[in-house]
């Protein structure tokens, strides 16, 4: 349904907030618990130096992941920016391909030639992990594209950090998507620091949500501490897309309890900072909500922790045992095979 | 056989080839309502419409990504650029994402594309609008990068690349596009891979690509004159190039002389003249010689932009000394 004003069409979701199931409430619920025991496991193991390269980790904003990917169907496509881990997971790449591409194994979703900024499930329609900042947008706008090319009537979900919003390639796509009506929804995640860098420090025409309004784009904000506000929200935005083939920004207000990437110092904020916006956990606020609405028992919450635990130590146990990639293999998977043409001599220059 | 221009050939291999396999669209600027900045897509717009001929607003970097992102999906772009000198402002979509998206997801995806348009000197438009930039993206490990020096190749080069699964830069002549010649009727392709000999020679090789290619032809001509027969071999592909070609040559000829218009530093015949020495060496009679552009930004004035490009008599000096 679309209001009565063309200039504020805004659709309504298909799901409302109210609706959520108690069933829908628990998936919520185990997701965040999935992905939060899957970084604390990931933060171990790069501390004993078997992560390696960067690690960054989404402790604190699993309500986003959780959240938003609910509302998607499986012919949609995700992708995301360098953050990654919680994107997959919440997309449905099981935990052990993820673990094992954090240690560069062949068993890895991207077969170790990827790590941990760059996890891709083509199965599970993600397409993603992309560590050039504001670079993946574009590439966004092209999934939306060829999906309303081939009419299949899915669409895009693009997340990226509040750091790309100043990549000159994100106003560029922000146009595209908006000129062509393309189904895309971008969701900022704005967790407050590019890196080291506050949105203060970066960024100006706040709030950031905004700058969609110059491309005459829908635009929302929600609560990225409520996963039940971050569902709603984008499944309105997904909707938009969906049946009006309008694309909208997204601006979900997160917080990382961990440094940027496992290297960070964490110089640029305070500890009492930090500890602050953890009594927002994400997590816990949904856990006391859902006892409340006597949704989730204590035993039932335990129950889920406790498969959450066991399901990430059997994915570091498959990482760890997993064998590593050969050189054969990496240089078997530059080019694809040739099948409407004959095939391209591919050398390997000065190969010695 | 039917003799049109380069221009056309490439206008008849996109029709053709979007003809044949609706994935295959056109993107860029200035390609549909315009009809082409240099009319290579003109009539495009018209037999296949707005949704597969896409004029896009002047964002190379955002229309490059996208290109990206439809080609993960499946579909098969091509994507013009108005000179490959605007690529750069893309170069990040180019290298990262094209150039490591495949690679970095372990195999799962393809990125079926090919990005075109006209590269190189000549025309006096200024040092940011002359690059040749070749070689820059032969470094990138997983593209092809195609120069064809003919209409005939033009066209089955074009057709080639759009049914490659792999991604190819496409490198057009801008000097090229009204040059005619004789092009098969009917689905002719022309491998990706293989060079072409232009002309056959016993005392010396000159290999070259693009149009360079013509320039070493001409050189060629009066080297005949003079008594100097130069087997002139035209790359077609720069990368990967035929080297079982130009070994073959080198056997007869045992000089090499290489020509192109890449400015010299790790130009693409820096690698073609290193991988000679190493496997040919005991096959040469004199030091490989390249004749380049010079390691100069294109200057505008004309008499210096021909001295600034390779031309007849850099090229028949290298051949004096080579013979020498």
């Amino acid at each position: 349904m679309v209001a009565d004003d063309p200039a504020v069409a805004v659709a309504e979701p298909k799901v409302p907030a109210s609706s959520v199931t108690p069933e829908i409430q628990i998936e919520l619920y185990r997701l965040m618990v999935r992905i939060r025991r899957f970084e604390e496991k990931s933060a171990q193991a790069f501390m004993r130096a078997a992560i390696k390269g960067f690690c960054h980790l989404y402790i604190g904003q699993e309500a986003v992941a959780a959240g938003a990917l609910s509302v998607l169907e499986p012919r949609d496509a995700v992708i995301t920016a360098y953050r990654d881990h919680g994107i997959a997971l919440a997309r449905g790449t099981p935990a052990r391909p993820c673990m094992a591409e954090l240690f560069g194994k062949q068993t890895g979703c991207s077969h170790g030639m990827g790590g941990s900024m760059h996890l891709f499930d083509r199965a599970h329609q993600f397409y993603g992990g992309h560590a050039i900042v504001g670079s993946h947008t574009a590439v966004a706008a092209g999934l939306a594209f060829a999906q309303q090319y081939e009419n299949t009537e899915g669409v895009t979900l693009c997340l990226l950090g509040e750091g790309a919003v100043n990549q000159g390639v994100f106003a560029e796509t922000l146009n595209l998507v908006s000129l062509w009506k393309l189904p895309i929804v971008f969701l900022i995640e704005n967790n407050d620091y590019a890196m080291g860098t506050s949105v203060s420090r970066s960024s100006a025409g706040l709030p950031l949500v905004n700058r969609g309004s110059a491309f005459d784009m829908a635009g929302r904000v929600a609560n990225g501490m409520d996963v039940e506000d971050v569902r709603a929200k984008v499944a309105e935005a997904i909707n938009l897309a969906r049946t009006e083939h309008l694309p909208s920004l997204l601006e979900v207000h997160t917080y990382r309890y961990r440094g940027h990437s496992m290297s960070d110092p964490d110089t640029y904020r305070t500890k009492e900072e930090i500890e602050e916006h953890k009594k927002g956990d994400p997590i816990l606020l949904y856990r006391r909500r859902l006892e409340e609405r006597h949704v989730l028992s204590d035993t039932l919450a335990k129950e889920i922790d406790e498969k959450a635990r066991a399901e990430v130590q059997d994915a570091l146990s498959f990482a760890e045992q997993s064998p590593e990639p050969d050189l054969d293999f990496a240089f078997s998977l530059r080019f694809s095979v040739e099948d409407q043409i004959d095939p391209i001599p591919r050398p390997r220059y000065s190969d010695l | 056989m039917a003799k049109i221009t380069y221009r056309q050939a490439l206008n008849q291999a996109m029709a053709e080839e979007m003809d044949r396999d609706p994935s295959v669209f056109l993107i860029g600027e200035e390609v549909a309502e315009y009809q082409g900045a240099f009319k290579v897509s003109q009539g495009l717009l018209q037999r296949f419409g707005a949704k597969r001929v896409v004029d896009t607003p002047i964002s190379e970097a955002a229309f490059s990504g996208l290109a990206v992102g439809a080609a993960l999906y499946g579909l098969r772009p091509i994507v013009e650029f108005m000179n490959w000198s605007f690529s750069f402002v893309a170069f990040d979509q180019l290298v990262n994402n094209v150039g490591s998206l495949r690679f970095m997801s372990g195999g799962q995806f393809s990125l079926p594309m090919v990005f075109r348009g006209p590269s190189g000197g000549g025309t006096q438009i200024g040092a940011t609008h002359s690059h040749c930039p070749e070689s820059w993206f032969a470094g990138v490990p997983t593209l092809t990068v195609v120069s064809p020096a003919f209409p005939e190749d033009a066209k089955g080069l074009l057709k080639s690349s759009i049914r490659s699964n792999n991604p190819v830069f496409f490198f057009e002549g801008e000097r090229l596009y009204g040059l005619e010649g004789e092009v098969p009727d009917g689905d002719s392709l022309t491998p990706i891979g293989e060079a072409r000999v232009c002309r056959e020679g016993g005392d010396l090789t000159i290999v070259s690509g693009g149009y360079s290619t013509h320039t070493a032809i001409s050189a060629a001509e009066t080297l005949s004159a003079n008594g100097t027969e130069a087997e002139v071999i035209d790359l077609r592909t720069i990368k990967p190039y035929d080297f079982d070609r130009i070994a073959q040559s080198v056997r007869k000829t045992n000089r090499l002389l290489i020509v192109e218009e890449n400015k010299p530093f790790a130009g693409w015949g820096a690698q073609i003249a290193y991988d000679v020495q190493r496997r040919l060496f005991d096959w040469l009679d004199a030091p490989i010689l390249r004749v380049t552009g010079l390691d100069l930004p294109q200057p505008y004035n004309g008499k210096l932009e021909a001295q600034v490009l390779p031309n007849v008599e850099r090229i028949l000096a290298a051949a004096r000394q080579l013979l020498a």
